[in-house]
C-alpha cells in the first residue's frame, strides 16, 4: 500500500501557499504510507542556460560547503541552497557532465532530480517527520506530486522512496507493485539507462521517460505500459507544465480527483483531499480504468 | 464536541472532527434505545464508518466516506450523503445503505441480504461475489461487476463495463444501458413477467423511475457449474 497526492494550483494568487495546502494532503496519506515520503515541487522554470538539481546525501554533518567550493571551481559560480540532508544547487553546469562528476568525486551523493523546474525531496519517516525536516509548509510553486510509502518490493531507504525522476522536469510516484521489474531494468539498462535503487518503480518512471524521449506521447507511452508492466498501478506523473494520472485496467489501487476553478487534487483517498479549502463545492470524481487525465498550468 | 444526549433522545450527532469513528462505532453498537437517527458530521473520508450495525437506526453520514462504511450492515438504514470508498456495504445482512453520489470499487461485495442503491455510478467489482442482497444503481457499473454473484439481484440504470457477470451462479442481473461485454458464462436472457415486477419492485424501493421494459435480463448459463475435460481450460 502506498498514499499518492498531487496538486496543481490554477489560480496564480494561491502558488505561494503551494506547500502549506499540500501538507495536509501528505499527513492524510500516512496510514497508507507511515514508512516514507518525498515531495516533487515545480516551481517557475530557471533561464534556459541554468539547471537545478536536487542533492542527497546521508552522511550526517556532511559538508556541503566543501562540496560547494570545488563545485564552484569545476563548473563555475552555482547556488547552493542547503535543507537538512539535501542541497538544492543551481548551476549553469551540464546536467550530464555534472552528474558524471558527482559519482566520481562525491559517490555518497545522490542526484535525486534534475531540470529546468523541478525540486525533489525524498526520506523515510512519518510523511509529518519529513514534512517538519525539510519544511515543506514553505514550499512555493505552481504544481507538485507526493508520495507516502508503505514498502513491498524494496527495503525502507531514502533511495527507494518516490518520487522517482528521470531525464529533466520528469517524475512519477506509484502505488501498487510490478511483478516484472527485473525484465524492465534488463531491457531499460541495455538502452543506456543508469538505475539507482531496486525499486519496481524507478523501471516504470525510466521505461515511460524513455518513451516519451523517444517522440511518443504520453497516451502512447502508457498504452505500452499496459502490456509491458504486469502488475497493477496507480501512477501520478509530472511534468513542467503538467500532472498526469493513470490507473492500470483493473484498477486495483484508488484514486480520487476534486477540481474547482483554482487548482486540481488528486489523491488515493479522498481523506487527503477533506481540507482543502472549497472542496465542498469541488467536482469530485474517481479516475476510470485505463484512462489517461492530464492538467496542465 | 460529544453531544450524546440522555436515553430518551431521538436523535444524536457526531462530529468526526471532534470524535473518533471507534466512538461512533461503539456507541451505534451499544444500547441503542430511543435512538432513531444518528447524524455524522465530518466525515471527511474516514474509513469503516458504521460498520457492524446490528439494529433498526437511522445513520446518515453528511458527507464523503472512505473505505468500508456500513459494511456488514444489519437491520439499521444508513445514508451516505456524498461519494462512498471502496468496499460499502460489503457483507451486508440486511437493511439498506444508500450512497448519494458515486461508490468505488467492491460496492455490496458479498452482500447476503438488505438493498444497496447507488445514485451515481458505482466503479469495478460491484456486487462481487453477491449472496443474497439487492443492488440498484441509479448510473454505471465498472468492470468485472457481479463477478461470481451467486444469489440475489442488481439493477443498473446505465452501462456496465467488461466481463460483466463473470462466473455468474444464481444471481440475477438486469441492466439498462450497454454492456461493453458479458464474462464467461453469463449470457442474456429473455425479461419474463417475473422480471418485469423484480425490477419495478427494486427502482421503487430506490425511489427511481424507468419502464421495466427498457430493461435486460442477464444470467448465468450454467454450463461452469460442472467440470468440462473437453473445453480445455477455454471458456
Amino acid at each position: 500500500m502506498c498514499g499518492i497526492i498531487g496538486l496543481l494550483l490554477k489560480d496564480a494568487s494561491l502558488r505561494p501557499r503551494l506547500g502549506e495546502l499540500m501538507v495536509p494532503m501528505l499527513i492524510g496519506m500516512t496510514e497508507r504510507g507511515p514508512d516514507s515520503s518525498g515531495m516533487a515541487v515545480f516551481a517557475e522554470a530557471v533561464t534556459s542556460d541554468r539547471r537545478k538539481l536536487s542533492l542527497y546525501c546521508a552522511q550526517p554533518g556532511f559538508e556541503w560547503r566543501a562540496l560547494e567550493g570545488s563545485w564552484v571551481g569545476e563548473f563555475g559560480e552555482a547556488q547552493f541552497e542547503v535543507n537538512a540532508n539535501h542541497c538544492i544547487v543551481t548551476t549553469t553546469a551540464d546536467v550530464a557532465t555534472a552528474r558524471e562528476w558527482i559519482a566520481a568525486n562525491h559517490p555518497h551523493v545522490h542526484v535525486l532530480s534534475a531540470g529546468r523546474s523541478i525540486d525533489l525531496y525524498k526520506d523515510i519517516g512519518l510523511p509529518a517527520e519529513v514534512a517538519a525536516r525539510y519544511r515543506f509548509q514553505s514550499l512555493t510553486g505552481t504544481h507538485l506530486v507526493g508520495h507516502t510509502r508503505m514498502a513491498t518490493e524494496s527495503a525502507v531507504t531514502t533511495e527507494n522512496a518516490h518520487p522517482y525522476t528521470a531525464g529533466e522536469d520528469w517524475c512519477l510516484v506509484h502505488n501498487g507493485s510490478l511483478a516484472n521489474p527485473g525484465s524492465l531494468r534488463r531491457r531499460l539498462e541495455k538502452l543506456g539507462e543508469r538505475f539507482e535503487s531496486d525499486c519496481d518503480t524507478e523501471g516504470a518512471c525510466r521505461y515511460l521517460h524513455w518513451r516519451l524521449s523517444s517522440g511518443e506521447t504520453l497516451e502512447q507511452a502508457i498504452e505500452h505500459a499496459f502490456s509491458d508492466f504486469d502488475g497493477f498501478f496507480t501512477f501520478l506523473m509530472g511534468t513542467r507544465d503538467k500532472l498526469a494520472l493513470v490507473r492500470d485496467p483493473f484498477a486495483c489501487k484508488p484514486a480520487v480527483v476534486a477540481e474547482t476553478d483554482e487548482y486540481v487534487a488528486i489523491a488515493s483517498e479522498f481523506r487527503s483531499l477533506a481540507r482543502l479549502p472549497g472542496v465542498k463545492h469541488a467536482s469530485v470524481f474517481e479516475p476510470k480504468p485505463a484512462e489517461v487525465y492530464s492538467w496542465s498550468v | 464536541m460529544v453531544s450524546v444526549m440522555a436515553p430518551a433522545a431521538q436523535r444524536v450527532e457526531f462530529d468526526l472532527e471532534q470524535q473518533s469513528v471507534r466512538e461512533l462505532n461503539e456507541f451505534l453498537h451499544g444500547d441503542l434505545s430511543g435512538v432513531q437517527e444518528v447524524l455524522v458530521k465530518n466525515p471527511d473520508g474516514a474509513h469503516s464508518i458504521a460498520v457492524g450495525l446490528n439494529a433498526p437506526v437511522r445513520v446518515d453520514i453528511g458527507g464523503h466516506a472512505g473505505y468500508y462504511a456500513a459494511g456488514m450492515n444489519k437491520f439499521a438504514t444508513v445514508v451516505v450523503h456524498g461519494n462512498a470508498g471502496p468496499g460499502v456495504a460489503e457483507n451486508m445482512m440486511s437493511g439498506r445503505v444508500e450512497v448519494t453520489g458515486f461508490a468505488s470499487g467492491g460496492a455490496g461485495a458479498s452482500a447476503h441480504g438488505g438493498l444497496l442503491v447507488i445514485r451515481g455510478d458505482a466503479g469495478l467489482r460491484c456486487g462481487i461475489s453477491l449472496k443474497g442482497g439487492d443492488i440498484v444503481v441509479g448510473g454505471e457499473v465498472g468492470s468485472f461487476s457481479a463477478f461470481m454473484a451467486q444469489a440475489g439481484r442488481m439493477v443498473i440504470c446505465g452501462d456496465a463495463g467488461d466481463g460483466l457477470g463473470d462466473s455468474l451462479y444464481e444471481a440475477v442481473i438486469y441492466v439498462r444501458g450497454k454492456v461493453r461485454s458479458l464474462g464467461a458464462d453469463a449470457r442474456f436472457e429473455p425479461m419474463g413477467e417475473r422480471d418485469h415486477a423484480a425490477v419495478r419492485e427494486l427502482l421503487a424501493a430506490a425511489g427511481l423511475s424507468h419502464p421495466a421494459s427498457e430493461f435486460k435480463r442477464i444470467a448465468s448459463g450454467r454450463t461452469l457449474y460442472h467440470w468440462n475435460a473437453d473445453a480445455k481450460q477455454t471458456y
